[in-house]
């Protein structure tokens, strides 16, 4: 009785079977103008709603601060000021006197220097005190404590060891950004499942393979978080250590603007400061989403 | 008869400050070189402790694991394990993961080629060689056991350890995969040992079925020949008197000689 049951069903199944690929076929190939289309539509939603709000505070700024006796500049006498530097970033008039591409880059020289120092010897001791517990019991309190020192307490410090200012602001670049990198590093290491560690033993593979094909993978995505918490908070760091070692660099620049009153000119570093920040924020969050592609869990 | 492997006298406590739970009593047991041996008992008798001391990930208190007449006390491809949740590195696509052991076992003995060629047979095996690009993640579940089976396989072990390996997954799956290890137990000849709770599928896969009691201090309560000649076929198998006689036995074991009670 069952079996012919179930022979019934097999059989009034197969039709549908056959109609059902005809019916998904169709739409797998659409019209190259509709893609297209549904293209310019996903951007437009996504970059239309900032650019509203841009305009509208950019209006509104502009009301306020277009009064006579106004202390900040309206945007439309920022843009007057500051067109030089805007349209020119690369004269070169020797000193501190130079395009504010030369002043970006020299930050942005600090900032690699210090922050691939950072990286490499955060995920070095992270590594380390998320897999040996001893580690961990006789550095982590060292460490809580070491990471709330804000990064301008440092210089003083770290002025009277090198004796100038170069080193100096890439060693509280380091210092500011390796805790954050150190600490998910070794929350991630930590959490490797026992499972992947089973399969290492079985495999028999040696501590240098293991640290390779295992533990960095499965720690990608906690390094990753490290890695971009550290780059954002190196940004931080380099402005205001820039202000107070001088020389050239975006955050001598906005001090010395100050100095002589341009506020334009500080706006616009404000500006981008902010751009390049939000930039190296994603380069990493990419290069993380590339690197970890596939150590999503099962 | 020599025995192939061999557990001798094994104890096993576990002790947590100065509290100790004595987990597996006194366990031995002989298995020969293509033999299929089922370990069953209730959750927490300590079946899966046992697989880890053979596998090496766990150490015995006291006894000890021998394999060809050589203590064995560490982790090696020599006793592959598949283990209940595949443990697939998810980074690593089909091939990778089932190369990553291959590249290990024969890093001498075979060409770069040659481990390629291995790696494939494995998957031809397994019948996963389509997805040989894919990632755990874009498998299914079943699928991911598979590819686990034949990561296994591929190192050659001379014993391979399954750790309730279809535990995880739906009936028909099960089956599926049931039917395949049959398969290639029968074409490769290994020796399989295997933990399970599924009465069913020790008594169709195993020439002996293992009976733990109950923990603490697990022991082995019996030790059940299933008399079934090879190939066996589950459809017929299910009117089969020999078959239901071994089932009824391991059922009486487990239910009303060794009933599982909730501690503490």
């Amino acid at each position: 009785m069952n079996m012919t049951a179930t022979k019934i069903e097999v059989e009034t199944a197969t039709p549908a079977a056959t109609i059902a690929p005809v019916v998904t076929l169709t739409p797998k190939r659409p019209p190259r103008t509709e893609a297209y289309a549904r293209m310019v539509r996903e951007t437009a939603v996504r970059v239309i709603p900032p650019l509203v709000v841009i305009a509208l505070l950019t209006l509104v700024w502009e009301l306020v601060c277009r009064r006579a006796g106004s202390a900040l500049p309206p945007p439309s006498k920022v843009f007057a000021d500051t067109k030089e530097l805007i349209f020119d970033p690369f004269f070169d008039r020797g000193g501190i006197d130079k395009g504010l591409f030369w002043h970006l880059s020299a930050s942005l020289q600090r900032v690699a220097f210090g922050y691939s120092l950072s990286a490499i010897a955060g995920i070095a001791l992270g590594v380390l005190v998320g897999q040996s517990v001893w580690a961990m019991r006789g550095l982590d309190p060292l460490f809580q404590v070491l990471r709330t020192i804000p990064p301008l307490a440092w210089l003083p410090l770290s002025l009277a060891a090198f004796r100038d200012g170069q080193p100096s602001a890439i060693f509280v670049i380091f210092i500011t950004s390796i805790w954050p990198i150190i600490i998910n590093t070794a929350v991630g290491i930590r959490n490797i499942p026992q499972d992947y560690r089973n399969v290492a033993a079985v495999v028999q593979l040696n501590p240098l393979e293991f640290f390779a094909k295992i533990m960095i993978p499965a720690a990608a995505p906690y390094i990753f978080t490290g890695l971009r918490i550290g780059i954002g908070l190196s940004w931080l760091a380099i402005v205001a250590a820039e202000m107070l070692i001088g020389g050239v660099g975006i955050g001598f620049f906005i001090w010395d603007a100050w100095n002589s009153s341009h506020i334009s000119e500080i706006i616009l570093a404000l500006f981008y400061v902010g751009i390049i920040g939000f930039v190296l924020d994603r380069l990493i969050a990419g290069l993380g989403k590339v690197v970890t592609r596939g150590t999503a869990q099962n | 008869m020599t025995a192939y492997l061999k557990l001798d006298h094994i104890d096993k406590v576990f002790t947590r400050g100065a509290a100790t739970t004595e987990v597996l009593k006194d366990i031995n047991l002989t298995i020969e070189k293509g033999e299929y041996v089922s370990i069953i008992g209730h959750s927490g008798c300590g079946k899966s402790t046992l697989l880890n001391i053979i596998a090496g990930l766990t150490g015995a208190t006291t006894g000890g694991v021998l394999l060809e007449n050589r203590e064995v006390n560490s982790p090696g491809p020599d006793r592959a394990v598949v283990f209940q949740n595949h443990s697939l590195l998810p980074w690593l696509t089909v091939y990778e993961n089932v190369r990553l052991g291959v590249d290990k076992v024969f890093a001498k003995t075979k060409s770069r080629a040659e481990r390629d060629a291995w790696v494939m047979h494995n998957l031809n095996l397994v019948q996963m060689a389509h997805a040989r690009d894919k990632r755990p993640s874009e498998i299914s579940g079943g699928m991911k056991q598979r590819v686990g089976i034949a990561r296994a396989l591929a190192m050659e072990p001379k014993v391979l350890l399954l750790d309730e390996p279809f535990g995880a997954l739906d009936a028909l799956t099960r089956a599926h995969l049931q039917d395949s290890v049959m398969a290639l137990h029968q074409k490769l000849g290994n020796t399989i040992l295997m933990i399970t709770h599924d009465v069913d599928e020790a008594v169709l896969l195993s020439d002996r079925i293992v009976m733990m009691t109950n923990g603490p201090s697990a022991r082995i309560g019996e030790v059940l020949e299933v008399p079934l000649a090879r190939p066996r076929k589950r459809l017929d198998l299910a009117t089969n008197a020999t078959y239901l006689k071994c089932r009824q036995r391991v059922l009486e074991f487990l239910y009303e000689r060794h009933r599982f009670v909730e501690a503490a």
